[in-house]
């Protein structure tokens, strides 16, 4: 099998109401999979990628492309490929082959831009959930994810109680804050004054490079650690033997981030960008006004909450107070702060005791249900 | 090799009871209640190296502060809440106490003795601050904040109202019986009110 074989696609029949009211459809998925549906289908595990991931949460072989949670997903790792059945799709909204803002319009055969319908973690939710009806699978050992993959492991357990057993919940918040709504606008302004942008209408054209670029350069800092940017660049120099005392580039850390940019364009839709940003921003649980150990009340599946240290984009108090609002529900929760200086990042680089955390975290869900019944 | 004092709380649950173990470090507890008695059980321990090493037991286990994370427990979740080896080393004993008494049917208490004769023998003869197997650390890194006797415990739970349901006491590998509070090393209470 070659590696584009390895994506599923399924276009869901119909269409679905999204959060904003609007009704939409046809949706396709983009998903991949991983190790053996058993016969009683109870070994299913849903990961959900984080921003700007894609269904590639792990090579297929020896050969494969890494994917982006390699050193966690695969045969003998945390998620167990041997045991488990794993699933990642693509988040509605995202430009790795589930629709979105570049996937064409089916009424006027060019990409929808704008015309994609603002959309929520809950709407790639929802389209997840069909997913999985789709493939008959009515229970999910776990789900998985962190970051905005949190987001959507949250509301998992929210939306759909009955069929979550356990959920871990990585690096994440139930609710985004002002700060970080600010440091998600700066990112979108950063692409919407591009001039190339042209109203999200820049396909097949050269589209807002610049803009996409700077919010990456933005994006990046807030993924990273003050510690972990001084250990990584600190003050070297970039190209020169000694500083310019011009405006050109000095330091070796603003030549990472104009490259981090740079090939950021190469892989993601400047549109996608921006609904994936505002999807994030949109995210409150307790938007209908309640507390959010009521929104928890009518949860069922059993925590892990992990946080990481340095992590100043989604702090762990973000985590605690979660952990709390499970514990008013007597939900089974497990939580830790894990030492890591890598910031945000870690959820995805930092594996030492993040990979021995979840493993047995997984292995007491199986064995206590084993247990049970 | 289970330790005495893990044997002797094992032996007071009752099968299937619901547990919180306050300060649970690795889990060893836990994992024992868990296997032997089939308890539902979760931990808050405060270190994280802790916690993770009794995720690897298969226990449940929150990284958190007791003086903190106690409040959003509803009155008398749990069976019994077992606070071991570890009030001795809370800052606010009274108010870590009280929400274990809240959110507990029974409250499992383990406490060193630092009135044992061995204790009283290096303070006085010696002229040492004691180090005895229940109390083996140093004066400059010991993790425990209070330095009791196991009468001073049971005059606090007079002062505080708290009933004080049984007591067992240890001495390494044994219990005693007589004059505990000169001859054992630990004592262990359980309370409810």
């Amino acid at each position: 099998m070659d590696a584009a074989s390895d994506i599923k696609y399924l276009t869901l029949g119909g269409s679905l109401k999204l959060k904003s009211g609007i009704t939409f459809g046809p949706i396709t998925v983009a998903y991949e999979t991983y190790g053996e549906l058993n016969p009683t289908k109870s070994n299913t595990i849903l990961i959900c990628h984080a921003f700007t991931g894609d269904s590639h949460v792990a090579s297929h072989r020896s050969g494969d492309r890494p994917g982006w949670w390699e050193d966690m997903v695969g045969p003998g790792k945390a998620f167990d490929t041997n045991k488990y059945f794993v699933i990642c799709p693509n988040v509605l909204g995202s430009c790795k082959g589930t629709s979105g803002p570049i996937s064409l319009d089916p009424k006027t055969g060019k990409p929808y831009g704008l015309d994609f319908p603002v959309i929520t973690i809950q709407d790639i939710v929802m389209v997840q959930k069909r997913l999985l009806d789709h493939l008959g699978i009515k229970t999910l050992l776990s789900v998985a994810g962190g970051s905005m993959g949190g987001m959507q492991s949250l509301t998992w357990a929210v939306l759909y109680p009955d069929m979550v057993q356990s959920s871990i919940v990585i690096a994440t918040c139930h609710r985004h804050t002002a700060q970080q709504i600010a440091l998600h606008e700066v990112g979108r302004q950063a692409v919407m004054t591009d001039p190339d942008w042209l109203n999200g209408d820049y396909y097949g054209k050269e589209g807002p490079k610049r803009g996409l670029a700077i919010a990456r350069m933005v994006g990046h800092i807030t993924y990273m650690s003050q510690a972990s940017m001084e250990r990584k660049f600190g003050r070297k120099l970039v190209g020169k033997e000694e500083l310019g005392y011009n405006i050109s580039k000095d330091f070796e850390v603003e030549g990472y981030l104009e490259y981090r940019g740079q090939s950021f364009v190469e892989r993601f839709d400047a549109n996608s960008y921006l609904y994936l940003t505002k999807a994030m921003d949109y995210f409150d649980l307790t938007e209908d006004g309640q507390s959010l150990a009521d929104v928890f009340q009518g949860v069922r599946s059993d925590f892990l909450v992990i946080s990481f240290t340095s992590d100043w984009l989604y702090p762990s108090e973000q985590s605690r107070t979660m952990v709390r609002a499970l514990k008013a529900n007597d939900v089974g929760v497990s939580y830790v702060e894990l030492d890591s200086d890598y910031g945000h990042d870690a959820f995805l680089i930092d594996f030492g005791d993040q990979t021995k955390v979840v493993a047995n975290y997984l292995a007491r869900v199986q064995n206590d249900k084993a247990g049970r019944t | 090799m289970i330790s005495l004092d893990y044997e002797i709380i094992a032996d007071i649950i009752e099968p299937g009871a619901k547990v919180l173990d306050l300060g649970c470090g690795d889990g060893a507890l836990l994992a024992l209640l868990k296997e032997k008695k089939k308890c539902r059980g979760t931990g808050i321990e405060i270190d994280v190296k802790e916690a993770v090493r009794a995720m690897e037991r298969g226990v449940s286990v929150a990284q958190g502060d007791l003086g903190r994370d106690l409040e959003v427990y509803g009155e008398k979740r749990f069976d019994y809440v077992i606070l071991n080896e570890s009030l001795q080393q809370v800052l606010d004993i009274e108010k870590v106490l009280d929400a274990a008494l809240r959110i507990g049917k029974h409250v499992i208490v383990g406490i060193p003795n630092f009135c044992q004769f061995g204790a009283r023998f290096q303070l006085f003869f010696l002229g040492r601050v004691p180090v005895t197997g229940a109390l083996p650390f140093k004066w400059y890194n010991t993790p425990n904040l209070r330095f009791l006797s196991l009468k001073d415990f049971r005059f606090f739970c007079l002062e505080k109202g708290v009933t004080i349901e049984k007591a067992r006491y240890l001495v390494q590998r044994k219990e005693v019986w007589f004059f505990p509070n000169l001859f054992a090393e630990a004592g262990i209470f359980v309370l409810r009110k």
